[in-house]
């Protein structure tokens, strides 16, 4: 029961960058662009937020410096996401390739600047102010529930709170519809009188800010520093929990925390008696195989934005 | 990808290719990312020239290193050309680098427990390992025309399966205790060239350098020439049209993406038998693969471009290696100019604003009004 309701815990612990990716790919491709950058930003979200935080340690703002990081993560990959925009929306390129260079480029000038700062170091030193672990008055108390639910990071509960929110952009306000319709058919939203181009290129700035907050929970929580390997491909298991779940943010929300459990499996894993006879490296697998099972028995229905991947063009209509 | 799809439609020898307006965005596109990198390393108080020249000496420093360089370029032609073929059948395959993975299996499990004589082992361990890393390829494929999974998805899902995998395979089949690795391949299924790598001063040239210029050769004829190349291109440039013409889109997209599988296998196959002879417990895959859409990007998915952009990359890379060491500037600015070269060859409007905006000013100073640059 104990072990059970740490593996919980820790799924929480994972599934929280993940669930800021996803939201983040989420936002963009629903207005119909592609976001195979979200390693990109993750990545940028991670470097700013340690870098950020390492000066604000020494500059002795100390409880302060955590958050100050994680705020500052969207800034940066504001950059980014403004590269991603104006080649994929306003210049119509090739949106997945825009999006992998948007990875190239904030991994390769990342990793220069770290060198650059800290004297030529691989990662940056180690924090000290980080994210502690929350305890929720009363419920933490609790036996099991406490310990599963109610001892979190801070980036959890906004995580969270982010997730209601995108819900009720997304399907409760005319921004939302907006956004919507322009993923799903830019034509006629084009003759309704919303400006398509301006609106996409909107969601891929806010998508890529939303996203990067991924990267800075991972650095200011189980990392406690950024180095080449920070983010090492959760971007492109966000952009799975994207479609996982089918485009929707509690849907998204639930294939992140799917994937955070099995990454707490195998953190966790020789807690549990029968797991000793298995190669542990099967449990590294599992999530992608069973995403790639659960597609096959439900692909049918799709639930993509049916304008995702291309550009518009006015003139084309 | 269609606009790159048709290029060298009107091309009848160098001058006309000189003459498209793809050719000089591409050209501009590597001034342009030269030029960048040259600001970033001033800004970050480094001397760009000694950085460039470091990496030019690098490139053709000795014979070890050319050796060396080949073994950075050839799997970048062989993954362009797999990320190229599927493009042209209006597909996007993210997914080689675990078909360079399964390739790499295939290759060392033939390589190690197979006996077979010398040459014959060689060749079986590396169809081995082309065949696996296709058949992982056309899973992609089958799931894409059979359930209708994004091809995105299950390339980025069947790259980190193959990754563990090859984890398992090794640690219960053949792990050499406590080197985080795989035991080595028997020497009869080497595929280096050891005299050559002797003569080189011990750079690791093996066999895969001969079969990726086969490849470039190969992939000309067989999307340009052949019936089933045609197929493809049909099927890249409308998919429905294709269909209407009588085009199995199904068959068409398999084949493509077994092709292109077996051109990632085939690297997997190379690192294993001709440079490394064992196979690592990697944390992470190779990233070949993404340097592989890079790679046929930029050479618009012709052979040649691939070619050509297969040795630009590779040189920079290798090159940056000396740029580290006798500039003292960090290598990931080469990766940095490498990026910036496919985001202007990504978005060609950017530059065409340029280009057509640069003639006109000319215009007016000279009043000549020839401009021989946006044909």
């Amino acid at each position: 029961m104990e072990a059970m309701a740490f593996l919980l815990n820790g799924t929480f612990v994972f599934a929280t960058a993940l669930i800021f990716a996803a939201l983040g790919g989420l936002i963009t491709e629903r207005t119909g662009v592609v976001n195979l950058g979200l390693e990109g930003f993750m990545v940028a979200g991670a470097f700013s937020a340690a870098v950020t935080a390492y000066f604000a340690e020494q500059a002795g703002l100390g409880g302060m410096s955590a958050w100050i990081g994680f705020l500052s993560a969207p800034l940066c990959a504001l950059l980014f996401a403004l590269m991603h925009a104006i080649a994929s929306v306003r210049f119509k390129a090739d949106q997945v390739i825009s999006g992998i260079v948007v990875n190239m480029l904030a991994a390769s000038s990342t990793f220069f600047l770290v060198k650059l700062i800290f004297d030529g170091a691989a990662e940056t030193p180690m924090l000290t102010e980080v994210f502690g672990k929350t305890n929720i008055p009363f419920l933490s108390d609790l036996p099991f529930f406490g310990v599963a639910f109610f001892q979190v990071y801070p980036t959890t509960i906004v995580a969270l709170i982010l997730v209601v929110i995108i819900y009720f952009v997304m399907f409760k306000t005319p921004l939302g519809l907006r956004m919507r319709a322009v993923g799903e058919h830019p034509g006629s939203a084009d003759t309704a009188g919303i400006r398509v181009n301006r609106l996409r290129f909107l969601a891929v700035l806010v998508g890529g800010m939303v996203a990067s907050l991924g990267g800075a929970t991972i650095a200011l929580t189980a990392n406690s520093s950024f180095s080449f390997n920070t983010i090492s491909g959760q971007g492109f298991i966000a952009l799975a929990a994207v479609i996982f779940g089918r485009w929707h943010p509690i849907g998204a929300m639930g294939a992140a925390l799917f994937f955070g459990l099995a990454q707490a499996l195998k953190d966790k894993v020789q807690l549990f008696e029968f797991a000793k006879q298995v190669p542990t490296e099967v449990f590294y697998m599992l999530p992608y195989v069973l995403t790639l099972i659960v597609l096959i028995f439900t692909s049918k229905r799709t639930s993509a934005p049916a304008a995702l991947g291309q550009p518009y063009d006015p003139g084309k209509r | 990808m269609a606009n790159h799809a048709q290029t060298g439609k009107s091309s009848s020898g160098w001058l006309a290719l000189l003459k498209q307006e793809s050719v000089w965005i591409s050209v501009l596109s590597i001034i342009i990312g030269l030029i960048i990198g040259a600001v970033v390393m001033l800004a970050g108080g480094y001397d760009p020239l000694l950085a460039y020249e470091s990496l030019l000496l690098k490139l053709f420093g000795s014979k070890y290193d050319v050796g060396e360089a080949l073994g950075v370029i050839v799997p970048l032609i062989m993954t362009g050309l797999a990320v190229a073929i599927a493009f042209r059948s209006g597909m996007f395959n993210i997914g080689v680098e675990g078909q360079i993975v399964m390739g790499s299996i295939g290759a060392i499990v033939v390589g190690h427990f197979v006996n077979l004589p010398p040459v014959l082992h060689g060749i079986v361990s590396l169809l081995a390992g082309t065949v696996l890393g296709g058949l992982w390829g056309m899973l992609v494929a089958w799931l894409k025309t059979s359930r209708g999974i994004n091809e995105v998805i299950t390339c980025i899902m069947l790259n980190w399966t193959a990754l563990y995998l090859s984890h398992i395979v090794i640690r219960t089949l053949m792990e050499e205790p406590g080197a985080g690795r795989s035991k080595m391949i028997q020497d009869s299924a080497s595929i280096s060239l050891d005299r050559l790598t002797a003569w080189m001063d011990g750079a690791r040239v093996h066999w895969g350098f001969a079969i990726a210029m086969i490849a470039v050769i190969g992939y000309y004829f067989f999307i340009n020439k052949t019936k089933w190349g045609y197929e493809m291109r049909a099927v890249g440039s409308n998919k429905h049209a294709a269909h209407y013409a009588g085009i199995s889109v199904k068959k068409t997209t398999l084949r493509a993406f077994f092709i292109s599988g077996m051109l990632g296998g085939m690297v997997g196959t190379f690192e294993v038998l001709g440079v490394f002879k064992y196979l690592a417990i990697a944390p992470a895959t190779s990233g070949l693969g993404f340097d592989g859409i890079a790679v046929a990007l930029l050479g618009m998915n012709t052979a040649l471009g691939v070619l050509l952009a297969a040795i630009l990359f590779g040189a920079l890379m290798y090159g940056a290696q000396g740029m580290s060491f006798g500039a003292d500037v960090p290598g990931e600015v080469i990766r940095m100019v490498i990026s910036i070269i496919i985001f202007f060859a990504a978005a060609p409007g950017i530059l065409r604003l340029v280009l057509k905006r640069w003639p006109r000013k000319r215009q007016e100073v000279s009043a000549d009004g020839s401009n021989g640059v946006s044909a």
